[in-house]
């Protein structure tokens, strides 16, 4: 018994995909911030992925994920109607959610999945929900119509100009501090130097900056502190502290460290996985 | 003369157990001891005493009536002698193998005082295993019968480990539908995820968990209490009673400089990665740890012994037990503290950990620990530690795997704010019958205890599934 895929959209071909699951008990409960934790298969590893949206009704969840390593690149080649042996949810603390203000919910790559459900919790709370995202170039923009949809401003960065604005989401952000000192809360999700630029660009006008940490996880039920942190010069764990940390306070160096700790396994098993699958690169 | 009772000074020594030799089974992961023979058990279980008053028995967290058993195997009715143990103890063939008998049954045999006690849990596994049941009802009832299921009766079990799968078995004799919600993708608890396969096979715990389901008992993983589902909401769904055994859940660190280096594990995490995601037979299994050559495990109990020779298994040059105390006050079960040193693992004893150091690469390198001396016993009687002066040293190591034991897991404790807890920060439970602050919900294991044995969880579990079965038949 698994849990079925009900829908998969290859948003980046090759590279990062949007599984629609059925997981009725896990949508029911699922909130902006929660995590699920995956096996493919019985001689699957237990990776976490932000929950990037549900729908209770029915009975779903909606993952998006990039292919960084074997497991992911496996879970890529899964198609519609194939099964996930084991999802297991919904993990870790919910955003905290108020009616506030202003929040700007800056997202990068393949974090803007995750950042759309806690953009529409904010939104769903009654706040003006800004919406900052950013990648290379204008197709690999995720989720750019679903914040249209009810984000009353979306701004943009690319890298390449393409769209929006050239250059980072920080340039962006920091001209937007600078104008608006009505925000009162900027959330980023995505790569980590992403997240660390955020906070730093952030810091001194002192808006609340929350960052989600995508730390290395086992069970993600608190028994193993693999994904254990530094918040404030104390030790917490990402899975049941957290996932959401203050970005002011997160040792990033340390994460950056401990998220490349199995580099070297992690190489392995991939170039095992390319040799084996013989699908792959056609 | 056969009628005569035999005095102690009559007995031999023990049969010895046989097991791999240590130079072969450092190099795989199957099970160190081999168990007895059949001819070994009954020669074994001729050394005892039968004693009037048994003191064995009272030594047993579920109270197996050990005499009986002993008896029958005499007389080579293993059927009947795992008919007796079954009575009182749903996972006979894990309890012989991890219970620490020499401070239970075999510490109060009388033997004991002048000879070695009878290796009761040796006898208990030799039962277990030999016993093939001609199927499962009848291994866990005593007869070919299943008990019907009452469907109308239901109780929930929150976490699958060993308290609440003495709670499945109990209550599923009696004819009570029991479902389990697991939180990982395994049935078993720390049975499957922390207890290594050398120790304790997979096979053996899978043996018991389906007979387990054969006799009606529902398993659901990825079922997280707390979060998958909340205490409410089982008793929305009609569950008549529930009983919490999550274990005891968050690792403690240190709290010294170097906590967080790259190379320093937790001992749950380090077992978890080898045993539940099989990282042994990486990359065949996706779970990956490290190979690294100088290993130090930190702590002296059962969890520091089973990772020190994970470690040495998994192919470590060198691998050390850095304790504050000295090898008498482990808390380790004997003969894993045996096993240990005649694989090559070091006690470094009287040293108290100061700090992890890393390398040029960021990662760990070295480790620095404190010298220390034993002063005056402590209010609990034991010597403690006193640090010496100035006497410090730097242990190379590139893995470090912490083994200082948990602090209680918040996950279901946050879910469910009418739980009272303990001062400790764990489950308050009535010791009698395990009920919780909330009515019908009871709780046993770690979660109430803090990390303890696993027979000590099945104690628990067993009393708790008695009154929930006087409560609802």
């Amino acid at each position: 018994m698994g849990f079925k895929i009900l829908k998969k959209e290859e948003l980046i071909p090759g590279q990062t995909s949007l599984f629609v699951i059925d997981a009725p008990q896990i949508a029911k409960k699922a909130m902006p911030g929660n995590f699920v934790i995956i096996r493919i298969d019985e001689n699957g590893e237990r990776i976490p992925l932000t929950i990037a949206d549900k729908d209770r009704e029915a009975g779903t969840i909606t993952i998006v994920f990039l292919v960084v390593g074997k497991s992911t690149a496996q879970l890529n080649m899964l198609q519609e109607g194939d099964d996930i042996l084991d999802v297991c949810g919904p993990l870790g603390k919910a955003t905290h959610i108020e009616k506030q203000g202003t929040v700007i919910c800056v997202g990068g790559g393949t974090g803007i999945a995750a950042m759309h459900h806690i953009a529409k919790g904010h939104w769903e709370a009654g706040n003006h929900v800004v919406a900052l995202i950013g990648a290379r170039t204008e197709n690999l923009l995720l989720f750019r119509c679903e914040l249209n949809g009810f984000c009353p401003e979306v701004m943009v960065a690319t890298d390449d100009g393409s769209v929006g604005h050239k250059g980072f989401v920080t340039e962006v952000l920091k001209d937007r501090l600078e104008r608006d000192s009505n925000v009162t809360e900027v959330v980023a999700i995505g790569p980590v130097p992403m997240m660390e630029a955020v906070a730093k660009v952030t810091e001194p006008f002192g808006v609340k900056t929350t960052v989600s940490l995508n730390s290395i996880m086992v069970d993600g039920i608190g028994m193993c502190g693999a994904c254990r942190c530094s918040v404030d010069g104390k030790t917490k764990f990402a899975c049941v502290d957290g996932p959401e940390f203050d970005g002011h306070k997160v040792d990033f160096s340390e994460l950056k460290a401990r998220l490349w700790q199995f580099k070297e396994q992690e190489d392995e098993s991939m170039g095992k996985f390319k040799k084996e699958c013989t699908c792959h690169g056609k | 003369m056969e009628n005569k009772p035999r005095k102690p000074a009559d007995i031999g020594p023990r049969i010895p157990m046989p097991e791999q030799p240590a130079d072969e089974r450092v190099r795989n992961f199957s099970e160190v001891t081999l168990g007895f023979t059949l001819d070994q058990a009954v020669e074994e279980a001729e050394r005892c005493l039968q004693c009037k008053k048994p003191l064995c028995q009272k030594g047993c967290p579920v109270e197996i009536d050990i005499k009986s058993f002993i008896a029958k195997l005499v007389d080579k009715d293993v059927s009947g002698a795992y008919e007796v143990i079954r009575k009182t103890n749903s996972l006979p063939a894990v309890c012989g193998r991890v219970c620490p008998q020499e401070s239970q049954c075999e510490g109060m045999c009388i033997l004991g005082k002048k000879n070695e006690p009878v290796a009761i849990g040796r006898l208990e596994r030799y039962i277990a295993d030999a016993f093939m049941a001609s199927d499962a009802c009848e291994e866990i009832t005593g007869t070919h019968e299943c008990a019907l299921v009452r469907e109308d009766l239901q109780v929930a079990c929150i976490g699958a480990g060993p308290a609440s799968l003495t709670v499945a078995g109990y209550l599923a004799s009696k004819g009570i539908k029991v479902t389990l919600f697991e939180g990982l993708h395994e049935p078993g608890g720390v049975l499957i995820y922390g207890i290594p396969e050398f120790r304790l096979p997979k096979s053996i715990v899978g043996r018991e968990v389906n007979a387990l389901k054969d006799l009606g008992v529902e398993i659901r993983t990825n079922w997280v209490g707390g979060k998958t589902i909340t205490i409410q909401d089982l008793q929305d769904d009609g569950y008549d009673a529930i009983f919490i055994g999550v274990g005891a859940g968050l690792p403690r660190f240190l709290n010294i400089p170097g906590d967080n280096l790259v190379g320093v594990f937790s001992a749950n995490e380090y077992l978890t990665r080898v045993n539940l995601g099989r990282a042994y037979d990486f990359p065949n299994y996706d779970t990956p740890t490290f190979k690294a050559n100088d290993v130090v495990v930190i702590g002296g109990g059962n969890v520091a012994m089973d990772a020190a020779r994970t470690a040495k298994r998994m192919g470590a040059e060198r691998v050390s037990i850095v304790y504050r105390r000295t090898q008498d006050e482990m808390p380790a079960r004997l003969e894993e503290l045996h096993h240990a040193i005649e694989e090559a693992i070091e006690i470094r004893a009287l040293c108290g950990p100061l700090a992890f150091n890393p390398g040029e690469s960021g990662r760990l390198e070295t480790m620095t620990v404190q010298k220390m001396c034993l002063g005056e016993p402590d209010d609990s009687g034991r010597r403690s530690p006193v640090c010496i002066e100035g006497e410090t040293e730097e242990i190379p190591c590139d893995m470090a795997v912490v083994a200082v034991g948990t602090r209680p897991n918040p996950i279901l404790l946050e879910a469910t704010p009418d739980l009272e807890l303990n001062k400790w920060g764990y489950i308050a439970a009535d010791p009698e019958t395990g009920e919780t602050s909330m009515e019908n919900v009871f709780a046993g294991g770690d979660i109430v205890t803090g990390a303890a044995t696993v027979i000590s969880a099945m104690g628990a579990g067993r009393r708790a599934a008695q009154e929930i079965a006087k409560r609802l038949l």
